[in-house]
Order: C-alpha cells, then sequence, then structure tokens
C-alpha cells in the first residue's frame, strides 16, 4: 500500500489495498466470519473466500458454505492484519479527505 | 446438466433466520429469489427443516449470502447437528 486515492472513498480504496488478507468481520449479530478478502464494493460489501466462523461449535449454521457476500450494512467490525495496515498514511489520507469535504 | 449449474444458496437474515434454495434471481439492492427454499430453524434440540418454497427476500433483511457446498451440505447429518439460533441484527 504506496498510496491512498481520497475522492471521498477512502475506506473503499483501503480495503480495496487488502484484498487477498485474511481478515476477521464481525457482524452485528455478534457472528464473527474469519475468511480472505476477495472483493469489495463502494456500499462496503465484502466477498470473503474459504471462510469459517470463528464459534463454530455454537454457530453451525455456515459449515458447508466456503465463499460468501457479507452485506455492509450488517458489518460491526473488521479485524485486520496489523501488519498489512500502514496507520500513518491512513490517519494522513482521513484528515486530506475530511479538509477536502470540508471544501466543497 | 442446466440444474447441476444452479447456484446453491444460503442466506442468514438480519433477525437471524438462515434460509437455504436455489438463487433465481437478485437486484443492486441485494433483493433475492429463491426457488425450491427451506428454512433451517437450529436450537440445542438440533435442526428444523422448514418448507418455504418460492420466495422473495428484501435487501434490507439481508446478512450473509453464501455459496453452499452441495457435497458437502449432503455428508452433514443435520439429525445430530446442534446449534444456538443467531441472535438478530442490531443497528
Amino acid at each position: 500500500m504506496s498510496r491512498i486515492s481520497h475522492n471521498g472513498q477512502l475506506f473503499f480504496s483501503f480495503f480495496k489495498s487488502l484484498v487477498g488478507k485474511e481478515i476477521i468481520v464481525e457482524l452485528k449479530s455478534d457472528l464473527c466470519i474469519k475468511g480472505t478478502l476477495h472483493s469489495v464494493d463502494q456500499y462496503l460489501n465484502i466477498k470473503l473466500k474459504d471462510i469459517s466462523v470463528v464459534d463454530s461449535e455454537k454457530f453451525p449454521h455456515m459449515i458447508s458454505v466456503q465463499n460468501c457476500f457479507i452485506r455492509g450494512s450488517v458489518v460491526r467490525y473488521v479485524q485486520l492484519p496489523s501488519a498489512e495496515v500502514d496507520i500513518q498514511l491512513l490517519q494522513d489520507s482521513a484528515r486530506v479527505e475530511a479538509r477536502e469535504l470540508k471544501k466543497k | 446438466m442446466a440444474t447441476l449449474m444452479e447456484p446453491f444458496i444460503d442466506i442468514l437474515t438480519n433477525d437471524g433466520r438462515n434460509i437455504v434454495g436455489t438463487l433465481r434471481g437478485f437486484d443492486q439492492l441485494v433483493n433475492i429469489i429463491l426457488e425450491e427454499s427451506h428454512e433451517r430453524v437450529y436450537s440445542s434440540d438440533g435442526v428444523e427443516r422448514l418448507h418455504l418454497g418460492l420466495c422473495i427476500i428484501r435487501g434490507d433483511n439481508v446478512a450473509v449470502v453464501g455459496l453452499l457446498d452441495l457435497d458437502l451440505d449432503k455428508r452433514i447429518d443435520f439429525s445430530t447437528l446442534k446449534g444456538e439460533p443467531l441472535k438478530p441484527v442490531v443497528h
């Protein structure tokens, strides 16, 4: 991740830079799904590959599912691999975007 | 052969239901049409299947859409499978 474009879609670009990495998505229903990020769209809908539910003993609902689509509106948290995230760059980009939005 | 190609889909809804069926259509809002669908009701007593048939699920109410692996699914013994019901989505 060298540069993030900021055209009002900073986090969309940010998630695109994480494609192929393993993430854990926590839903607003407390369900945690671990998988490889396959793609993300403008609504921050997420597609995951090779998924597993973190507490699959308790929630066996998705045991025969390997690839899934998660609606952006039900995502509470996304746990990221810290080695893949340049926090300084992300913070700077967020500031720049906030400044640009203020100008408009 | 055509029936083999049809995507078998597993949907988790915002109210915590688990609906399985054949995907017949969808749109940008993730409204979904399912054919030959059934609901799987998980509880500590086991899994119960409720026949639903043809249904449309409004996109607002869809949390997760999973591509069901039919081979894997056939190997699961639902008579002994136990699980807790999913919590509803709280925005």
